[in-house]
């Protein structure tokens, strides 16, 4: 059996939350934002949350599409504040976009990395953070004005806050334990009907 | 040889019909293009570092009520194939303009493979695409684009064909 090399870049601590409480903490009231979230684990659970929210629009697909869908969203729409939510394999597979969208810088845009260390839909494999990539460390070097680190219940404090009072583009990767996202009221995702929807509620 | 008319008439063409954004990986055919974006305080000049970044940004420009539009060289096109899905399935409006290598007297071999790829693969993802081969064509072609992608909802390239923009020297 191959065994991957474990990287022994300086360790963040091990998680200890778990998503099915700790994203819902994190976004609160989700009628704050304009959102977009990752596939698949992300998308369905912010589809369960907001209970399918006319200002979600949740990718099935097109892995790798939502921090980029977000940062056209967040330049359309200065006024809001837009929210990317997705996980840590989706973000990898494009990670590059981190570093174009500091480049536009757009205030009012944060993306939250739901961070479990593993490709949750597939088997369970682990992900390159789960094996110590440090995507904190990527998004500050990519140009990330603000990026923190949720480890903790005091630190969902502190993310909260920045949520909305944050004037600023922001990075906030959501360490979590590992296991599935809720697939509790799991939707179609149909994505004609999502964008449908979603323009209609935002453009009238 | 005095510089074309048309990459100036294409981009007031698109300012004239309200795009906002401008993204693109930069490229020597878009060059008039990209200059002028990063030249207009009323646009967003955004510089991707592969195509698909843009594919998905014009999505999500469409969600936000703006309209983008993707510069793109003919070997990025291979970069945006799975994120055509987003484009095709949400029935959003995309917009590129693709500058062609890979065809009429190129010298760099390394083009041909994507470049004679560009329209079987783009047709196969939803893409309608339209060629312009001389320079009187191409402003009417980015004309029809823009219907048939901001009015109609389609996905369109148009083609800046070799035989238009000439064989770069390799």
């Amino acid at each position: 059996m191959a065994i991957l090399n474990k990287l022994q870049t300086p360790a963040l601590p091990e998680p200890v939350l778990d998503r099915r409480q700790a994203v819902p903490a994190l976004i609160e009231n989700p009628e704050d934002f304009l959102m977009v979230a990752g596939l698949a684990g992300t998308a369905w659970e912010l589809s369960a949350l907001t209970h399918e929210s006319h200002s979600l629009f949740g990718l099935g697909g097109a892995m790798g599409a939502a921090p980029m869908m977000g940062l056209g969203l967040a330049l359309a729409q200065p006024k809001r504040r837009v929210l990317v939510a997705t996980g840590d394999g989706e973000l990898l597979m494009n990670v590059v976009a981190l570093a174009t969208i500091a480049l536009q810088n757009p205030p009012n845009l944060t993306i939250i990395c739901v961070d479990n260390g593993h490709y949750g839909e597939t088997g369970n494999q682990d992900s390159h953070t789960g094996l110590g990539v440090r995507l904190d460390v990527i998004a500050a070097g990519s140009g990330f004005p603000v990026v923190q680190v949720i480890n903790t219940n005091e630190d969902l404090a502190e993310g909260r806050r920045l949520l909305r009072e944050q004037n600023g583009l922001t990075f906030i990767l959501l360490r979590v334990t590992e296991g599935p996202a809720t697939h509790d009221g799991k939707k179609n995702l149909v994505p004609h009907v999502e964008r449908d929807r979603f323009r209609k509620h935002l453009l009238g | 040889m005095t510089a074309p008319s048309w990459p100036d008439e294409v981009y007031a063409l698109l300012r004239a019909n309200n795009v906002t954004q401008f993204a693109y990986v930069p490229d020597a055919g878009h060059k008039v293009l990209i200059d002028r974006s990063l030249a207009d305080p009323d646009v967003y000049s955004i510089p991707l570092t592969t195509e698909e970044e843009g594919v998905a940004l014009c999505a999500g420009a469409d969600l936000g009520g703006t309209r983008a539009v993707l510069l793109m060289q003919s070997s990025g096109v291979g970069n945006t194939i799975n994120m055509l899905s987003l484009t095709n399935g949400g029935k959003f409006p995309l917009l590129t303009l693709v500058s062609m290598r890979g065809e009429y007297g190129e010298g760099n071999p390394w083009q041909y493979p994507m470049g004679q790829a560009v329209e079987p693969v783009l047709k196969a993802m939803g893409v309608i695409v339209l060629r312009a081969e001389r320079p009187d064509e191409v402003v009417p072609a980015v004309a029809a684009a823009i219907t048939m992608a901001y009015q109609s909802g389609q996905q369109v390239a148009v083609l800046l064909t070799q035989r238009l923009i000439g064989a770069k020297k390799f």
